[in-house]
């Protein structure tokens, strides 16, 4: 395998990922076969494909979350596969934030205390900062009135932007979605899409998000489609102008 | 660094909230079997020193006696003439060089009073009524330093001078007499002395109380016989339980008899020593089933928590910060239940103080409350607690993130 380094506008870049369960054993499967993949910082791109295509396997493999079987993965230019478990876990707690199809929140703490979460486990300890850090993103996502709430005392899809928030804690360089609007309703999903994007668009953050909704697909800058565990298209969304 | 404001201790106390009742039932299972444990321990403790305390009143820790004279066979050169040796009858004999052996006995560590007994046979008599007795004369200045015996005392005085004797409720009961009153005291050898009673005591033992009497030191030796002897020394020991040792100590430094109450008491040690391990079995059983409680809620909860736990991971935290959350959870059931354990039990104690009690009213036996018992409880199940976490720590740390998040 040819040595892969990463570019400094890279925020991710994959170099012939390939991923297999069962590895070693007859029932030996592999789900993504070498993929390539590069995202800039400040990019928007939406990961589509059918079910069964690999979509959040690559974004777990992405997320630190698994290791992959071959393969180069660069997060900010640090190649993961030369870290350590311990390594590992401070990379992902640093650089990626994570939004999934239900939030995930932990329902013994308030909405505030959920942001902090990340900034807690990375520093240990609880301190006023924090508290402001974490207010402020409430407040962008427009939950201030609720910040104090317990996570299981407020709505769906105040819970999902509350997860949005929580992924910011750490200003990551890189936020991995996966279906985020999935169990919300129409009006819901487009707010927290347009939330993303408004984060996206002011902060830089890199977005990747799976979706299996074409609406929302559309309007991300670029559209990788995954199919069997290969990319078979990557375009640019000629539908959407990039904005600030 | 303020450890309430940690990551884990936030964590863990937040998901022992979230399944309060699951956290309030094994507090209340650690409260009981702490609490039994406490209670059992301090009532058998008691128990002990109290029996303990009973057997010290009227006997000393290590009492050194002259050695048993034995039979010698005559021998023609080198064979015995006798077919048979019979074992030699004891006569009352004084411990030689006493004072020697007196002076040697208080220098060694641990020892903190020697005192001369002559203790022998004989009788009391007063008017018709002749009650057979044990003569123990004593140097009173020493010997109370060995045997509590002023406390004792129920009427007149403790000192004793050549024309005093100190006798039993039980004697005094039976000779229908009282202080002041004079009886007569005779030895097996005919000798015998008329003495005023200066004192009477109770022992709270029926059989000491009806057969000890106490005279001076040289008025025993007269009457026995035994001029400037001593039958033994009387020796207290700043640790009982250390009496045996140093009698072995006293025994291996020359030709002498030396009993200490732990060999001359062995039934009793040896009930004691039962009764120790009963409570240890059942200490150690109460420890396993508290310990189980506290693991399987924990499972339980590592089971219920594997998505949190999992996002968790994903957020960046680590294993070991996974590990200790539910460490200090095991630690804090722990040291929470035997709080209220300790408390529990210092409520039954003070309750068996109130109601365990002599027909004369008197305690039963004195229970010490005693902290560190309380603080050793403490310790021991906040320890048994993080132990009984380790395994589901361990298991929620293990959690792969992917597979947790899925479900």
């Amino acid at each position: 395998m040819a040595e892969t380094a990463a570019s400094a506008s890279e925020t991710l870049h994959l170099s012939g990922v390939r991923k297999s369960y069962g590895v070693g054993t007859p029932l030996e499967t592999e789900v993504l076969h070498g993929i390539d993949l590069v995202l800039r910082h400040g990019e928007f791109a939406a990961l589509i494909g059918p079910s069964g295509s690999g979509k959040t396997t690559l974004l777990n493999v992405i997320g630190l979350l698994d290791q992959p079987t071959r393969g180069q993965i660069f997060i900010v230019g640090q190649d993961a596969s030369t870290l350590g478990e311990m390594e590992l876990t401070q990379l992902r707690g640093r650089a990626i934030g994570f939004v999934f199809q239900y939030h995930y929140l932990l329902p013994a703490f308030t909405a505030r205390e959920n942001v902090m979460m990340p900034m807690l486990a990375a520093r240990g300890q609880a301190d006023d900062a924090m508290r402001e850090t974490a207010a402020a993103l409430l407040d962008r996502v427009g939950l201030t009135p609720w910040r104090d709430q317990k996570a299981s005392d407020i709505s769906g899809g105040q819970q999902q932007r509350v997860a949005i928030a929580r992924a910011l804690a750490m200003n990551p360089a890189l936020v991995l979605a996966d279906e985020p609007s999935g169990n919300l309703d129409t009006q819901n999903a487009d707010a927290v899409f347009d939330l993303m994007r408004d984060v996206n668009v002011k902060s830089g953050t890199t977005f990747l998000i799976v979706t299996h909704d074409p609406r929302l697909a559309q309007r991300c800058d670029r559209i990788v489609e995954l199919v069997d565990g290969r990319i078979v298209s990557d375009r640019a969304n000629p539908n959407v102008v990039r904005r600030g | 660094m303020n450890p309430l404001a940690r990551f884990e201790t936030i964590v863990a106390f937040r998901f022992m909230r979230e399944g309060l009742t699951q956290t309030l039932l094994i507090v209340a299972g650690v409260a009981l079997g702490g609490g039994v444990i406490v209670f059992m321990s301090a009532l058998l403790a008691g128990m002990q020193t109290n029996i303990i305390r009973r057997t010290l009143n009227f006997q000393a820790p290590i009492q050194i006696l002259a050695p048993d004279q034995v039979a010698r066979p005559l021998r023609e050169g080198e064979a015995a003439v006798a077919a048979q040796i019979q074992p030699r009858s004891q006569q009352l004999r004084s411990v030689d060089q006493w004072q020697k052996v007196r002076a040697d006995v208080e220098r060694m560590p641990g020892v903190t009073g020697v005192t001369p007994v002559v203790t022998g046979p004989g009788f009391a008599r007063r008017g018709d009524a002749t009650k057979a007795v044990s003569i123990i004369g004593i140097e009173p200045e020493t010997y109370y330093a060995v045997i509590a015996m002023a406390e004792k005392i129920v009427a007149g005085r403790d000192d004793v001078g050549p024309i005093d004797i100190i006798i039993g409720v039980e004697l005094a009961k039976d000779l229908g007499t009282g202080v002041g009153d004079k009886l007569a005291l005779s030895a097996a050898n005919g000798s015998a002395s008329t003495l005023t009673v200066v004192g009477i005591f109770d022992f709270g033992n029926k059989g000491v109380n009806e057969r000890n009497v106490y005279v001076a030191l040289r008025t025993a030796q007269n009457l026995l016989d035994l001029a400037g002897g001593a039958t033994s020394l009387d020796v207290k020991v700043r640790d009982p339980f250390a009496a045996e040792s140093i009698a072995q100590e006293v025994r291996d430094g020359g030709d002498l008899r030396v009993d200490s109450w732990i060999s001359t008491n062995a039934q009793f040690f040896s009930a004691m020593s039962a009764q120790i391990l009963a409570n240890t079995l059942i200490r150690i059983f109460v420890g396993i089933t508290v310990a189980l409680g506290i693991a399987s809620v924990l499972v339980v909860s590592v089971v219920q928590k594997s998505k949190e736990i999992g996002i968790l991971r994903a957020m960046g935290t680590a294993r070991a910060q996974v590990l200790r959350i539910f460490l200090i959870q095991g630690g804090v059931m722990g040291l929470t239940g035997s709080l209220f354990g300790s408390l529990l039990a210092w409520g039954f104690l003070l309750m068996w103080r109130g109601v365990a009690k002599n027909p004369d009213g008197t305690p039963l036996f004195i229970i010490v409350i005693e902290p560190s018992l309380f603080a050793i409880a403490c310790v021991t199940a906040t320890f048994i607690g993080i132990l009984a976490a380790a395994i589901p720590a361990r298991r929620a740390a293990q959690l792969d993130p992917v597979v947790a998040i899925r479900g």
